[in-house]
């Protein structure tokens, strides 16, 4: 479906307002958009969403679309944070230019290019893809978790994923940390990496957290 | 005047233990593996002509603590105002390292850097200038080789000489709105760095001590984490971390290289799937069963007990106690059937000590080689179904050879889930190497019996770890851990950790014995003993042991090796079947832990649950001997 820049963006914000912030629609000023304007022609249009007395809800439909475009704009803010190395402010706006330009087919490029990660450099959520369900050690990337690094392969650690504070209170405090080099030495029964010139042995709990930039 | 205070930390494995030794003279164990110290070590040194007191300290990797045994050692270091902090580090690890160093610099504690292990730095070729670092960090800063003993009169100077000098608490500069809530918060720099990296423990002293201030700080912290989309204490390990590489990167002279070397290349076929288990089955053979069973448990035991005991000893003791006691119940004291002679030592020193001696010898080879890791690291899938990570391999093969240390060993383990589930498989399905010496000496001529009680005892362990994983709440475990390089044993250590050991098992086992001695001769001559043997025969019978087997089972609660070295003794004398011989074992293996044992539950699990996991084993022992026996008449065998 081909739909105008100016109403992602207001899918973007409905879908984050009201499925992951759980609240109920959106009112006209919240969502800076005017009832005769053309966004909401396009939405209503669309089938996207739905006007409840001057209150935004997204239809089912409408949750796809959006899901996408919110997938799409973290996945953009990933690759100019990993691969690009662009910092701030300037990673937000890029991101949402970018992230129209990346139509299907390119955004599932892009995740598995960057070892499909499941949180953008903020933390929140990247919905997960078609290709996340079937990822492989095969893929070409770019960026992976040390999950998905064949044994042999070296690279930086690019960013440390994990959310609970425990764990990455360990895995930083072994010395692991972005910009160190990193080589995967085994990943079966465990996973077996070598930073500096010491060696840890860690589960896929601990590897799927943490991101390397792959080197050779 | 107070004795000035000298405290060692580090990252774990090290070798802070062996500088403590060289300072101190004493012994506190030395091992190739992350962990070893699990307890704070204290001993007394004269250095320059100054008293000081050691403290060694367990390993952790920084102070913010994840396991119990970090905590310790973080709260020494806060609590004991030492006169001199000793960080030890591995010189070849020295850049990922370094960050903990900087932590001690901006605690202001008067730290003295040591690089150690440098014998394997330089085998890498890495070269450091310590001048440039002592600059840089303006802390004292020497090279030294613990095991050889070299850099160690060096240290001493530095003690004796040690002067603070200037603080450089703000070593490590941060981002410009966490330096003005450092310098704002009015709680010092590293009590607010801890704040920041959301410290509970510290946040909690600090509400005691200023409730205003603390509130306000946290109040601030709320809204400073919005600030960053990272948390802070990420934000402060990479700051901290870009500082040190900075500082090494002046510092490092050669980088070094990467070589491979046999011991690389043995090292990683210890961790391949196909390799990793045949060498484990090869450990097991040789170092178990050969040398601890055979040789310990049947060469060494059967010499010292039917040579040197029964011929030797006891004959002419119990002629002359005979004739120096006229009173019988006092003669029963030191001889016969339960006396002090006849049963307490020579159950310690003629049975169960050999093989305790082995295995602790056999254990510490293992220990020192650093293969314990590298076990954890094949391992950990298997665990995980239990509910344990890889890391519990630590305590299970100490557990092997005594429950009491290994029960202290779970502090290692990082959640309390983990550390109640290792307790309870340590109680309830790994035997104690003075147990399992005796029994494999009572099975080494019934292979069958011994295949049995094998497939018996790792079904009850691997089905009490499957339920206790399932029935317990909280979360799975998380399994790291760093590996060590394979190194070679020095025979002195060797030697001086097994000797350790036997001394302390003998400190143990000797007021135990005399216990028991006194509790049996004194409940044979007030008939309470009968009594017991009344009581315990319903249960016994249930499971088709003999009565006499009661006296057994009443002496394998002081000791579960006790009532094993008891079963030795019945079946020799001939008193027990095949089929009693394997029920009797069985359940005694599976048998409440000794005394000891509990006491150290109870002590590192707190009385209720120390008491519920011992319900658990006496119901799950007693059941499985009931069962054994049920299934061998319901099928008419006879083994």
């Amino acid at each position: 479906m081909n739909i105008s820049q100016k109403t992602e963006e207001v899918l973007e914000k409905l879908y984050i307002e009201i499925i992951e912030q759980k609240r109920k629609g959106l009112s006209y000023d919240e969502l800076k958009i005017k009832q005769d304007g053309a966004e909401h022609g396009e939405l209503i249009k669309k089938n996207l969403a739905l006007d409840k007395n001057g209150i935004i809800k997204l239809t089912k439909e409408g949750e796809v679309e959006a899901r996408d475009v919110v997938r799409r704009h973290r996945l953009a803010e990933r690759l100019l944070t990993d691969v690009f190395d662009l910092k701030g402010v300037c990673v937000h706006d890029s991101a949402c230019e970018f992230e129209h330009i990346l139509h299907r087919g390119i955004d599932e490029q892009i995740c598995r290019l960057l070892g499909h990660p499941t949180t953008c450099p903020h933390g929140t959520k990247i919905p997960e893809g078609k290709c996340c369900k079937e990822k492989g050690i095969k893929d070409t990337r770019v960026i992976a978790p040390l999950s998905l690094v064949k044994p042999g392969e070296k690279g930086k650690i690019s960013y440390i994923q994990a959310e609970e504070k425990n764990k990455l209170q360990t895995i930083m405090a072994m010395g692991i940390l972005p910009g160190m080099e990193i080589t995967l030495l085994q990943n079966f029964p465990s996973y077996l990496f070598k930073v500096g010139n010491s060696q840890f042995a860690v589960d896929e709990n601990i590897a799927k957290d943490v991101f390397i930039r792959i080197t050779k | 005047m107070e004795v000035k205070k000298i405290i060692i930390a580090g990252n774990p494995n090290v070798g802070k233990s062996v500088i403590f030794n060289a300072l101190t003279g004493s012994y506190a164990t030395v091992s190739n593996y992350p962990g070893t110290t699990v307890e704070v070590f204290r001993g007394n040194a004269k250095i320059g002509g100054a008293e000081y007191e050691v403290i060694d300290t367990p390993g952790m990797y920084s102070f913010v603590p994840v396991t119990d045994e970090e905590r310790v050692s973080r709260n020494i270091i806060f609590s004991e105002t030492p006169y001199v902090l000793i960080h030890v580090l591995d010189a070849k690890n020295i850049e990922r390292m370094l960050p903990f160093t900087l932590q001690l610099i901006e605690a202001d504690l008067p730290v003295i850097l040591v690089l150690n292990i440098m014998d394997e730095a330089e085998r890498l070729g890495i070269k450091i200038d310590t001048k440039i670092l002592e600059a840089e960090l303006g802390v004292p800063v020497l090279t030294a080789i613990g095991t050889m003993g070299q850099g160690l009169s060096n240290l001493k100077d530095k003690i004796a000489n040690y002067k603070k000098g200037e603080s450089k608490r703000d070593i490590v500069k941060y981002d410009s709105r966490m330096e003005e809530f450092l310098i704002k918060s009015g709680f010092g720099r590293i009590n607010s760095l801890l704040l920041l990296q959301e410290d509970t423990e510290v946040a909690e002293r600090l509400l005691k001590e200023n409730k205003t201030a603390a509130k306000n700080a946290e109040k601030e912290i709320e809204v400073l984490k919005k600030k960053y989309s990272k948390p802070l204490g990420y934000l402060i390990a990479m700051e901290r971390q870009s500082r040190a590489s900075a500082i090494i990167d002046i510092a490092r002279v050669s980088k070094g290289k990467q070589m491979g070397s046999f011991a690389e290349w043995l090292s990683r076929l210890t961790m391949s799937t196909f390799w990793g288990f045949l060498i484990l089955a090869f450990v097991l053979y040789f170092g178990l069963y050969l040398f601890v069973g055979k040789l310990g448990a049947g060469v060494v035991v059967d010499f010292i007990n039917t040579t040197v005991f029964d011929k030797w000893i006891i004959p002419p003791v119990t002629n002359f106690i005979e004739h120096a006691i006229p009173w019988g119940p006092g003669q029963d004291l030191f001889v016969h059937e339960y006396g002090i002679v006849t049963l307490g030592l020579r159950y310690a020193f003629a049975i169960i000590l050999p093989i305790v001696v082995t295995f602790f010898f056999v254990f510490a080879i293992i220990e020192d080689t650093g293969y314990l890791p590298r076990l954890a690291m094949l391992i950990d899938r298997v665990f995980k179904k239990m509910g344990l990570s890889g890391r519990a391999v630590i305590p299970m093969v100490l557990g092997l050879g005594c429950g009491t240390m290994a029960t202290m060993v779970t502090r290692t383990l990082a959640t309390k889930r983990e550390r109640l589930i290792a307790t309870l498989l340590l109680a309830l399905a790994i035997p104690c190497s003075a147990q399992l010496g005796v029994i494999m000496a009572m099975l080494s001529g019934l292979p069958v019996i011994l295949g049995i009680w094998l497939v018996v005892i790792n079904v009850v362990f691997i089905t009490a770890g499957f339920l206790a994983a399932k029935i317990l709440p909280g979360e799975a475990p998380v399994f790291f851990m760093e590996v060590p390089p394979l190194r070679l044993p020095k025979l002195s250590n060797l030697f001086v950790k097994t000797y350790t050991r036997m001394e302390w098992y003998i400190k143990e086992v000797i007021p135990v014995f005399l216990i028991v001695s006194v509790a049996m001769v004194a409940a044979y001559h007030t008939h309470l003993l009968a009594l017991l043997i009344k009581i315990a025969k319903y249960p016994l019978g249930f499971m088709g042991l003999p009565e006499s087997t009661a006296t057994i089972f009443i002496m394998g609660f002081f000791r579960r090796d006790y009532g094993a070295a008891g079963l030795f003794d019945m079946q020799k004398s001939g008193l027990l079947t095949n089929n009693q011989i394997l029920v009797s074992i069985v359940v005694m293996t599976l048998f409440l832990p000794c005394i000891a044992q509990l006491i150290m539950m109870i002590k590192e699990r707190k009385f209720g649950t120390a008491m519920a996991l011992t319900g658990v084993v006496t119901v799950v022992s007693i059941s499985a001997g009931f069962v054994i026996n049920q299934l061998l008449i319901l099928f008419k065998i006879t083994l």
